[in-house]
């Protein structure tokens, strides 16, 4: 595939532990880390998904002033940030893989709708809800 | 004191400690997973971290609405949902969502949805449903009332009535 969406970013409050959670607790892959400075443009992957990255960014001046800033942070700490959906092969078995590796689940699996779904944050704040693939009949 | 007057959002200073805030939210995240269960001040306030002094303020600054409020929100919001999609008896739906009585459960129903249990459900069930493709947790946290004043508040003013000002909150 060659056009579509590449990257989008969340906003995170410390790149250092968003690595850190991305790549460790939830097994994706560091496509960039890239430094200028003050400026560090981080991008992870999800191992099955070599199109998308998913850019991890500090909302710091001067690509924002610092009051913006400093309310980009709080949104994102008051888990106001729009929803983001994690595909699964295997919710339960996530579930368990993830909580043992420490990742904050604000939700348990629950069945519904032919599935199973569970929630979580990353450290920031930003909510996950992790669906398990509907397999086709 | 019937407007609520004073939080610190009216009073234009937003700024709160973010490190606060992700706290905050851990006690907003256990209401939505367990809003039938009792959450009183005491125990938000250690889910946050935070004193029970300054933990209803600091929720209210946080989330536009005080703890209490937002549990009971979540609360008729669930019922909703069970009205809807269950065919579960009202009594059981009441118990069930975390009201100690049939009475205040549908006396709150009522002043928050305009409409009795009974009566929402029967044209919930007529209304034609879209959002079976939305994951569950974001329609919950769309639906859930928007209530911006206090149920006490809006009691009197949907009687007409304005006797006193005690601005008492009804605990869920």
């Amino acid at each position: 595939m060659s056009q579509g969406v590449g990257v989008v970013g969340l906003y995170v409050r410390d790149q250092d532990e968003a690595r850190e959670f991305y790549v460790e607790k939830l097994g994706f892959r560091v496509h960039t880390d890239a430094r200028n400075g003050d400026y560090r443009w981080l991008t992870v992957q999800h191992p099955d998904q070599p199109s998308f990255q998913l850019g991890l960014f500090t909302p710091q001046p001067p690509t924002v002033d610092a009051a913006t800033a400093q309310t980009v942070r709080e949104i994102v700490a008051k888990g106001a940030m729009p929803p983001l959906v994690l595909i699964v092969d295997d919710c339960r078995a996530a579930y368990g893989r993830m909580c043992e590796s420490g990742v904050e689940f604000t939700q348990e699996p629950v069945s519904r709708y032919g599935s199973v779904d569970a929630s979580f944050r990353d450290p920031s704040g930003n909510g996950w809800k992790m669906i398990e693939e509907r397999r086709s009949q | 004191m019937g407007k609520e007057l004073g939080s610190k959002q009216e009073r234009g200073q937003t700024s709160q400690d973010p490190e606060l805030l992700r706290r905050l939210l851990r006690a907003k995240d256990r209401m939505d997973v367990a809003s039938h269960e009792e959450w009183p001040v005491r125990r938000l306030a250690r889910v946050s971290g935070v004193s029970e002094a300054h933990f209803a303020r600091s929720f209210k600054d946080a989330f536009g609405v005080p703890p209490h409020r937002y549990l009971l929100t979540r609360r008729v919001e669930r019922a909703t949902a069970l009205l809807r999609d269950t065919d579960r008896s009202i009594t059981e739906i009441a118990f069930e969502t975390g009201w100690n009585s049939l009475g205040t459960f549908g006396r709150t129903f009522r002043d928050v949805t305009g409409e009795s249990p009974g009566e929402f459900r029967a044209g919930a069930k007529a209304a034609p449903h879209e959002l079976e493709l939305v994951p569950a947790c974001f329609v919950s946290a769309a639906l859930r009332p928007d209530l911006t004043i206090a149920v006490s508040e809006k009691r009197r003013q949907d009687a007409g009535v304005r006797i006193g000002s005690d601005e008492t909150e009804v605990v869920p």
